[in-house]
């Protein structure tokens, strides 16, 4: 990354030499500071991550973790001191393929970025998460190649499939946008599931691994989607957030975080079965995240504080 | 679809044993076809045809100048018992018209297949191309030999590649005589003169500002090796071929050690249009989907079926293209 940073840098200024300094004297900053604030034992885990990569150092889908790797320490930064994210149950997350489905909440997915932390920082061995997003943000500029380069797929069942078998971990929120955009009246209360992900695990013989998420609900507090103006404005959802008037308040609630991985659940029969059998499979997994969801609520006894 | 007729009996040609007949190679005057012909003319009878001159050919090498739209195509079948045809003689001039275009590929193909019928040759290769699947941001990472050809749904000048395809396809399943195999290989490097090459052969590389997809090369030699899996006895049906492992064009582009220069995708394609207009590119603009957009092919029913195996390194099938330039 650093030389075609460099390259860039080089072409926009026409002093080659001097730009190429200065963005290898900034990323050795960034490296510096990653190290002072996460410890070696960053570094450590980085070296210990299973990844399939070939000779050019990328796996087959663009994964790079020369990028990862910065994409990691920034999540890994508000993991630890922002939210101060609890980690537990990390001990169910099995060491081959599996397929993580999580509630889905905090009006951003601020959610997707600290359970790929807690794969990393607090899962033995460390684990690089995998997610699917959108078709079209293939079509923008540097927000494809980065998702590309951090290991983020393009939403397909057949690239879903190829992960797994290659014995990657796959974050799955299968509320999808319902999920996110939940009013603060809603929260907390799982939306309907989507039936895609178990008949991936049914067909590739995958693991499933509840989590629950909690303090994301409380980061935004959403008083209303406007659902007119987001149908406008062709977005998902549009959410009236009144913190957003005081200043500083278009950052999130420093709300405490704490996730949940579950005991894993296996599922066999046919993956091709009617929506009516899969569902009522789909649902066991539902309950038992509403479950831990409720399980934690009632443990907490302070959204900030823990 | 591989494999799924097998049992209906295939064509034999009297008087060579199987796989030393006469092999029929179109468009043997190309790079490609020249290295096809070089390959196998020590081994059986080669022929080949191609209405462009052939100076350095082997001295055993036939070769009819003959245009594969006429009727003198027959005569050629009729002269020789042809055991095997493969077909490269596909047009991909940009520059050439759109009826040009399709009246030899599409009609000059359907020439061929019909002679191929009516003198039962028993096995047929065509060398199709994985860019009928097309470059799209919805692509899985890998597209089976399923995956529908929309390669033509930006790209007009693949429309021809895509129904010389779809005929062979049609052929595979009216014929069963006749063993089909379709070839889709990726972009394919050396010193061939195709899109791919030329554009890794520019001294300064153009790329899109904040695009870099993953992109699957193949080198030409790798390409007559999987040609020569599919002239194997009992070989059938479609398969993607691919080289060495996938990588990033810009890492290509690092291996090369040439300059590149980013431009926004709006920009470049307005240049680009201009440029080829003006005649000064010879890249249609609908070319840049291929440096922005993911369109790559799972290879393993070639592996797995064929037997099909790529003998470069990633690093030596991306240098080839300047092969040429250096001697």
């Amino acid at each position: 990354m650093e030389r075609s940073l460099a390259r860039i840098g080089g072409k926009l200024f026409g002093v080659a030499p001097l730009a190429r300094k200065l963005v290898s004297d900034a990323i050795s900053a960034v490296d510096d500071f990653m190290t002072e604030r996460l410890g070696e034992e960053f570094n450590a885990r980085l070296a210990r991550v299973p990844t399939n990569l070939t000779s050019s150092g990328v796996d087959a889908f663009g994964m790079d973790p020369e990028w990862t790797k910065y994409a990691l320490a920034s999540a890994a930064l508000l993991h630890r001191n922002y939210f101060r994210t609890e980690v537990r149950g990390a001990e169910h997350v099995p060491s081959g393929r599996a397929l993580l489905i999580a509630n889905h909440s905090g009006q951003i997915p601020i959610d997707g970025a600290l359970i790929g932390a807690a794969l990393f920082m607090d899962v033995e061995p460390p684990r690089f998460i995998r997610a699917m997003v959108e078709k079209w943000s293939q079509t923008l500029p540097f927000v494809s190649v980065f998702f590309s380069r951090v290991g983020q797929v393009v939403g397909v069942p057949e690239n879903a499939k190829r992960l797994l078998e290659a014995d990657e971990i796959l974050l799955v929120f299968p509320e999808g946008a319902r999920g996110i955009s939940k009013t603060y009246d809603q929260r907390y209360r799982l939306t309907e599931f989507g039936l895609g992900f178990m008949r991936l695990a049914i067909e590739t013989g995958t693991p499933i691994v509840p989590v629950s998420v909690i303090g994301g609900e409380e980061q935004y507090v959403n008083v209303k989607n406007l659902d007119l103006l987001a149908r406008l404005l062709r977005m998902p959802s549009f959410p009236l957030l009144p913190q957003l008037l005081v200043p500083g308040g278009a950052l999130p609630l420093p709300t405490k975080y704490r996730i949940t991985f579950g005991e894993p659940m296996y599922f066999d029969g046919d993956a091709d079965d009617d929506d009516a059998v899969i569902d009522e499979k789909v649902q066991l997994v539902r309950t038992t995240i509403q479950a831990m969801v409720n399980r934690g609520l009632r443990d907490r006894k302070s959204v900030f504080f823990g | 679809m591989s494999g799924s007729v097998g049992e209906s009996e295939v064509f034999a040609v009297r008087g060579s044993e199987p796989g030393k007949g006469t092999l029929l190679v179109t468009g043997a005057c190309g790079r490609l076809g020249k290295g096809v012909v070089r390959t196998f003319h020590r081994e059986r009878p080669v022929l080949g045809v191609d209405r462009r001159p052939f100076p350095d050919r082997p001295k055993d090498v036939e070769h009819a100048p003959v245009d594969i739209r006429r009727k003198k195509l027959k005569d050629v079948f009729r002269s020789c018992n042809v055991e095997a045809v493969v077909h490269l003689g596909v047009m991909h001039d940009p520059r050439a018209s759109a009826a040009d275009h399709h009246s030899w590929n599409v009609a000059g193909f359907q020439k061929l297949l019909e002679y191929i019928a009516q003198f039962k040759v028993p096995k047929l290769v065509v060398l199709s191309s994985a860019n009928v699947y097309g470059p799209q941001p919805d692509n899985a990472q890998f597209l089976p030999e399923d995956a529908p050809l929309l390669g033509g749904a930006r790209f007009s000048e693949i429309r021809d590649l895509i129904e010389v395809d779809m005929l062979a396809q049609g052929f595979f399943w009216k014929h069963p005589g006749t063993e089909t195999v379709i070839l889709r290989p990726v972009h394919i490097l050396g010193r061939v003169r195709n899109a791919a090459s030329n554009f890794l052969r520019l001294p300064t590389i153009p790329t899109l500002m904040g695009f870099d997809p993953m992109i699957q090369v193949i080198h030409e030699s790798d390409v007559v090796g999987a040609i020569r899996c599919a002239l194997e006895p009992k070989a059938r049906g479609i398969f993607n071929i691919a080289g060495a492992e996938p990588l990033p064009l810009s890492r290509i582009i690092r291996m090369l050690k040439r300059p590149s220069i980013p431009i926004p995708y709006t920009l470049g394609k307005l240049v680009l249009k201009r440029l080829f207009a003006l005649h000064l590119s010879s890249f249609p603009t609908p070319e840049l989907d291929h440096i922005r957009y993911v369109c790559m092919v799972d290879d393993a029913l070639a592996r797995r079926t064929l037997g099909f195996e790529p003998k470069l390194s990633i690093e030596e099938t991306v240098l080839s293209v300047d092969a040429e330039r250096f001697g």
